[in-house]
This record gives structure tokens, C-alpha cells and sequence, in this order.
């Protein structure tokens, strides 16, 4: 089996755009599932109740459901609404969907984790709620949460892959687009595996490299 | 003439069943295919065996680095180019899904393994059980309590991956959906319509692990 | 008569530190071994290498004159005669008290279950206990389960049985309970070795008192001897630490009442 080496080297500045597009994609999902799950941690601590029980909907809706029928549905389904999305955003609104609902289960779980202790001596100091989120809960739930959010952000990078399939030209997309046209399929299934080792692996390993170090710094673990 | 919704839904009911059987049918090979497979890498990693470590190690972390619809398209157009075999799209995906599923599942029952006190082994050992016997007597029925809960969530997961299917040409219920759109322009309809069918499989399936979890750590 | 168990040079390591130096030890059919010495010298890793739970590096250990430090030795079978209690009993959770103790009995010995069960159950009525044949450890109490460990590995008929601890964990008013069956096993001539911090009861029970010192073995006296009369200073040091109680002074309440 010969390698065309030459033709590898002619993709790598499409594959370099590539790997761009896939972390614009997911550093910007990220970033709003981030702000949506804080958004939502904040009303499940201070308990409000009705819009307690929509985020609990909103979690269960979006987890139990897969990221490709809600990317349909966003890029193929709501332009009969007359709403009408490009890939990009489309992918953008259902990732942050469905990040947002994981990530809001991980910090609810750090807030959960920290100690009831911890709010009682914050309100016996007369700290209003502001301040007791602040400089009670949100720090330590942040720490214990840290780990989790790290793999929840690796899980939404790699979910970049599923928005190959409403054609943003991401990792995937563009090795099956130069597959169609040169039927390289063994050069270009090859660097597809490449990018994903060194990008995704190594992601993976410094996640358990923060793992360990937090154990060490952690009282009592 | 246009139909109304309810009316399109009910008459493509059996092109929608025999889609949902097609999805349903990975799913469940998948999911018993990664049960065994998952138990097994648990019980093999647990025996610390160092070579065969380092095999299971590559594998879950291929497994990992390597997102499941890459992993559909390696297999789907890379096999008929490696092994000149052509595997079908419905065993492409039951392949894929199960030794991801594996994976996953293994992970679960060695955390649950090794969390357990390292004197059961013992007391196991020094009353002369072989390591079949520790496993299949002792250790595995404490671990299956502890896995439970995170395995069930591993299942839902299988189930919600297996629409991925569809894009390497298996005619699943999406891709029967589709077809109903092109004809009909109901995309809204269909598309809801799945988007309930995956939420109405996995919701009672994270909503039994939950319960579970809950009535299983207060013993 | 050659002993039944026979240490000889026997070496172990745990990376770089050595767990276990030149071990020589041998111990007689019958006989009540209880080993003492401070935390960290090395007694429940000798134990611990006789059933074959920790490897030792060099040396030789005999049993009924067979080598064990061998690839080949099959320690399921050694194991099957040599027993084993641990400081948490360890028992079974997900199993009721009397699976517990056929588990062994029927899958490793391939015995009947009816000849087993028979022997089960007059064990645990020896300790007391035959009442709670169906019920599960989590409902017991630790001594009642310490107890039912010690049966469990009675069923497998072993040769020797060895005591790693076993009331080291427990509430003070169960210890006695359990040393109890301990002294029926002594009296009945089966082989212990015994590693406990329960002075009082190693005087009681014991043929010959092993006192280990790191890694090594630095007295072997029968119990008379060792407890007041210990021949090396570390000896002497330990059972310092022992005599707590007996060194405080005397109250007289008689005196104290008398008016100013």
C-alpha cells in the first residue's frame, strides 16, 4: 500500500483551516454552554422555584436527546418557521444546548458538593446571597467542579465532529469533501486520525495530569 | 392533498417502525455486545497483568482521542480499503458502537472493581478460590450494584450515538423521517416527532439510573 | 519430628526497604505461636507470606517439608491448610452468614453439601451463633462477624490457622468473645500463629512468644519467660509500653475522706 505523501502535504494548509474551524466551533460553544450553565447553577442554588423546575426540564430534554436530531431540527426544521440559520450558527445554538445542559449538571453536582457548613457560617457572617455566591460557593463549587468541566469541554470539541453533517467545513467534513474529490480515502482517513490523536488524546492526558494534581491539593482525598 | 400532522404521522407509521427497528436493533446489539465486552476489559485490567494493560490502555484511549462518527467513517470507508472487506452500514455501526460501548462499560465495572476493599480479595483468596471463582463469587456480584447506575448512562448514550448511523447510509428512522420530508415538507412535524421518539427511549432510562443510584448508596 | 512449618533465611522487600531480614522460625505441629513486636516490624507480612497474600524474595519456606518459595507451588492448595483471619473479617456482604461459609467448602473442596452444611452449623453453634445462619454481616456485629470469619476458614479443615489482628477493630466488649473461640481452637492442638497487641491473652494462650523487632526475629521464649524476664533491651523497651496500668499509683479512698 503506497502512501502519497506529496498529496498529504498539498491538504495540509485545508486540514490546518480545518482544525481552526473546529476549535472556533468549540471554543464558542463552550464558552456559551458555560454561560448558560452558570446562568442556570445560580437559579438552582438560590432554589427560585418555578424556574427551578425549568431548568430540571431543560437539563432532561437536552441529554436525553441526540446532538444530530437537534441540529436537524435547528438547520432543517425551523426554516419552515421562517427561521433560516447558516451550518455555523446552527451548530453553534444546538451545541450550546447541549452543552449547556451538561455543564449545568457539573457545576449543580459542585454546588451540591459543597458542604451545607459552608452556607450556614457564610449567612451567620451576615453575607447577603450575592456575596455568599460569590465568595462561598461559587469558588469551591469551582474546584471541585474543575476536573468534570475540563472532560465536558474535551466531549464538546469532539461532538464538533456530529456538525460535519449540516457542512461546516470542520476536521470531518473536510476529509470526506478532498475523500469525494481525489479518493485519496487511505491519505486522508489517515491525517483525519492524526489530527485526532494529537489533538484530542493530548487534551486527554493533560485533563488527567489536572486530575492528579488536584487530588494531591484536595484536603482529605 | 396535505394531510395534517397527526394524519401523515399515523399513515407513515409502519416506514417509521420499520426505521425505529432498524435504530432500535443497533442500539440493543450494541448495548449487549459492550455489556460483555465491558465486564470483561473491567475483569482483565483488574488482574494487572502488564502487558495486557498496555493492550487495553491503546484501546481505550484510541477509543477516547477518536470521536464515534470519525471512528463510523474509518471503519466504513477504510475496511473495504485495509481488509477488501465491505461490511454492510448496520454492522459498520453495531461494530463501532460496541467496542465504543465496551470501552465505556469496561472503565465503569474497573472503577467498581477497584473500589472495592482490597480484603475481599484476600479473605476470597486465602479460603483457595481460583480467580474465576473470586470474580464470579465474590467480586463481580459486589461490583454489579456499583455499575448499575453509570452503565445504564453508558446505555443511553449508545442509543442517542446510534443516530449517527444515518450518516454512513443506514436507513434508521431518520433516515425514514427524511424521506417522509422530502415527500411531504413536514420537517418541523418529523423532526419533532424523532426528537421525542430518543427522548421517550432514554428519559425513563436516566430517570431508572437516578432512582437506582439514590436507593443504592443509602444501603 | 520435623516441624511443620519451617522459615529459613527468609528475606522480603518492599522496594528498598527490608520488610523481612533472615527470618528463621519453625514451628511445631500443635503448637500456639503468638508474635509481638511494635508497628511496622514486619509481623503481619510473615503471616501474610505464609498463605501466600505477599511473595517473599529469598530464604526458603517449608511446609510439611515442601519448599513454597517455588513457581510451582499451588497456593489454592496450601491455602485450603494453612488459614487465614484479618483484622475486618471481611465477610462476604452480598452473602448470607451460612453461604459465607460453605462458599469455600463446596466450590474449592467439592464436598457434599449436606456433609458441609452439617459442619457449618456445628461450628456456629460452638461460637454461639447458630442463629444468625441466615442472616447477612451487615447485621451482625463485628464480633459476632469476626467470629464467623474465624468459622469460615474453619470449615476449609485447615492445619494451621493464622490470626492477623483480629480484634484489633473490634469495640472492646466483643474482644473477649472472640480470644474465647481462639482459646478453644489452642486447647483443641491445632497450630496458630497469632499476631495481637492483647498481652493478657498472648500470656494465656501461647506455647512460645516470637517477638520481631524490624524484620527480624530478636527473641523466641515460651510466655513465663518473656513476660517477666524479656532477655533483649528492645523486648524489655516494648513491654514498657505495655505496663501502663501497673505503674499507676495506688489509690487509698480510706485516706482521702479523713477531715481536714
Amino acid at each position: 500500500m503506497t502512501f502519497d505523501y506529496a498529496f498529504i502535504l498539498s491538504t495540509l494548509p485545508a486540514f490546518l483551516k480545518a482544525v481552526g474551524v473546529t476549535l472556533q466551533v468549540g471554543l464558542i460553544a463552550i464558552a456559551t454552554s458555560l454561560l448558560v450553565a452558570l446562568l442556570n447553577a445560580t437559579i438552582l442554588v438560590f432554589r427560585t422555584p418555578y424556574l427551578q423546575k425549568l431548568v430540571g426540564f431543560y437539563v432532561e430534554l437536552a441529554r436525553n436527546t441526540p446532538l444530530l436530531i437537534q441540529l436537524f431540527f435547528v438547520y432543517f426544521a425551523l426554516p419552515a418557521v421562517g427561521i433560516q440559520v447558516s451550518g455555523f450558527t446552527a451548530a453553534i445554538i444546538t451545541m450550546t444546548f447541549l452543552g449547556g445542559a451538561y455543564l449545568t449538571e457539573v457545576l449543580r453536582a459542585g454546588v451540591d458538593a459543597v458542604p451545607q457548613a459552608q452556607l450556614e457560617s457564610g449567612r451567620s457572617i451576615g453575607l447577603s446571597h450575592g456575596q455568599l455566591l460569590r465568595y462561598v460557593i461559587l469558588p469551591q463549587a469551582g474546584i471541585l467542579s474543575l476536573p468534570s468541566l475540563f472532560a465536558n469541554f474535551i466531549f464538546l470539541l469532539k461532538e464538533t465532529t456530529v456538525v460535519s453533517a449540516v457542512a461546516v467545513p470542520e476536521i470531518l467534513y473536510t476529509t470526506k469533501s478532498y475523500i469525494a474529490i481525489y479518493y485519496k480515502t487511505y491519505e486522508m482517513l489517515a491525517v483525519l486520525t492524526l489530527i485526532c490523536v494529537l489533538l484530542f488524546l493530548s487534551l486527554s492526558l493533560l485533563l488527567s495530569r489536572l486530575e492528579r494534581r488536584l487530588q494531591h491539593g484536595q484536603f482529605g482525598s | 392533498m396535505a394531510s395534517s400532522g397527526l394524519e401523515l404521522l399515523w399513515i407513515s407509521l409502519p416506514q417509521l417502525a420499520k426505521g425505529a427497528g432498524q435504530t432500535l436493533s443497533i442500539s440493543f446489539l450494541s448495548i449487549a455486545i459492550s455489556t460483555v465486552g465491558g465486564v470483561l476489559y473491567g475483569v482483565l485490567r483488574t488482574l494487572n497483568v502488564t502487558w495486557l494493560n498496555a493492550i487495553l490502555r491503546i484501546y481505550l484511549e484510541l477509543f477516547r482521542a477518536i470521536p464515534v462518527l470519525v471512528w463510523l467513517y474509518l471503519l466504513f470507508f477504510g475496511l473495504p480499503i485495509f481488509f477488501g472487506l465491505s461490511l454492510p452500514s448496520f454492522w459498520c455501526a453495531v461494530l463501532v458502537l460496541s467496542l465504543w460501548g465496551a470501552s465505556e462499560v469496561g472503565e465503569v465495572a474497573r472503577g467498581a472493581l477497584h473500589s472495592l476493599p482490597r480484603g475481599q480479595r484476600e479473605a476470597g483468596l486465602s479460603i483457595g478460590l481460583n480467580a474465576a471463582q473470586l470474580y464470579g463469587y465474590v467480586l463481580l456480584p459486589q461490583a454489579l450494584k456499583r455499575m448499575t447506575p453509570p452503565t445504564i448512562n453508558v446505555y443511553t448514550r449508545i442509543i442517542k450515538t446510534s443516530s449517527l448511523a444515518v450518516l454512513i447510509g443506514v436507513v434508521d428512522v431518520i433516515k425514514v423521517g427524511q424521506q417522509i420530508i422530502e415527500r411531504t415538507y413536514e420537517s418541523v412535524l418529523i423532526y419533532g416527532a424523532l426528537f421525542l421518539f430518543f427522548f421517550f427511549i432514554c428519559y425513563p432510562l436516566s430517570a431508572a439510573s437516578r432512582v437506582l443510584e439514590r436507593r443504592w448508596t443509602q444501603a | 519430628m520435623s516441624a511443620l512449618i519451617k522459615f529459613h533465611g527468609f528475606n522480603k522487600f518492599y522496594g528498598a526497604q527490608q520488610v523481612l531480614d533472615g527470618i528463621d522460625l519453625q514451628v511445631q505441629s500443635g503448637e500456639v505461636l503468638v508474635i509481638l513486636g511494635p508497628s511496622g516490624c514486619g509481623k503481619s507480612t510473615l503471616l501474610r507470606c505464609l498463605n501466600g497474600l505477599d511473595e517473599a524474595h529469598s530464604g526458603s519456606l517449608k511446609f510439611l517439608d515442601r519448599e513454597l518459595l517455588d513457581k510451582a507451588t499451588d497456593w489454592r492448595e496450601i491455602r485450603q491448610q494453612i488459614g487465614m483471619v484479618f483484622q475486618s473479617y471481611h465477610l462476604f456482604p452480598h452473602m448470607s452468614v451460612l453461604d459465607n461459609l460453605l462458599l469455600g467448602p463446596l466450590k474449592v473442596q467439592k464436598r457434599q453439601r449436606r456433609e458441609a452444611q452439617q459442619q457449618a452449623e456445628a461450628l456456629l453453634e460452638r461460637v454461639g451463633l447458630l442463629d444468625k445462619r441466615d442472616a447477612f454481616p451487615r447485621q451482625l456485629s463485628g464480633g459476632q462477624q469476626q467470629r464467623i470469619a474465624i468459622v469460615r476458614s474453619l470449615c476449609m479443615n485447615p492445619r494451621v490457622m493464622l490470626f492477623d489482628e483480629v480484634t484489633a477493630a473490634l469495640d472492646p466488649e466483643m474482644v473477649k468473645e472472640v480470644l474465647q473461640v481462639i482459646q478453644g481452637l489452642a486447647r483443641e492442638g491445632m497450630t496458630l500463629l497469632i499476631v495481637t497487641h492483647e498481652m493478657a491473652f498472648a500470656r494465656a494462650v501461647a506455647d512460645r512468644i516470637v517477638f520481631m523487632d524490624a524484620g527480624r526475629i530478636l527473641e523466641q521464649s515460651p510466655p513465663e519467660i518473656f513476660f517477666t524476664n524479656p532477655q533483649t533491651a528492645r523486648a524489655q523497651q516494648f513491654l514498657e509500653k505495655f505496663s501502663f496500668v501497673a505503674t499507676l499509683p495506688e489509690t487509698n479512698p480510706t485516706k482521702e475522706l479523713e477531715p481536714l
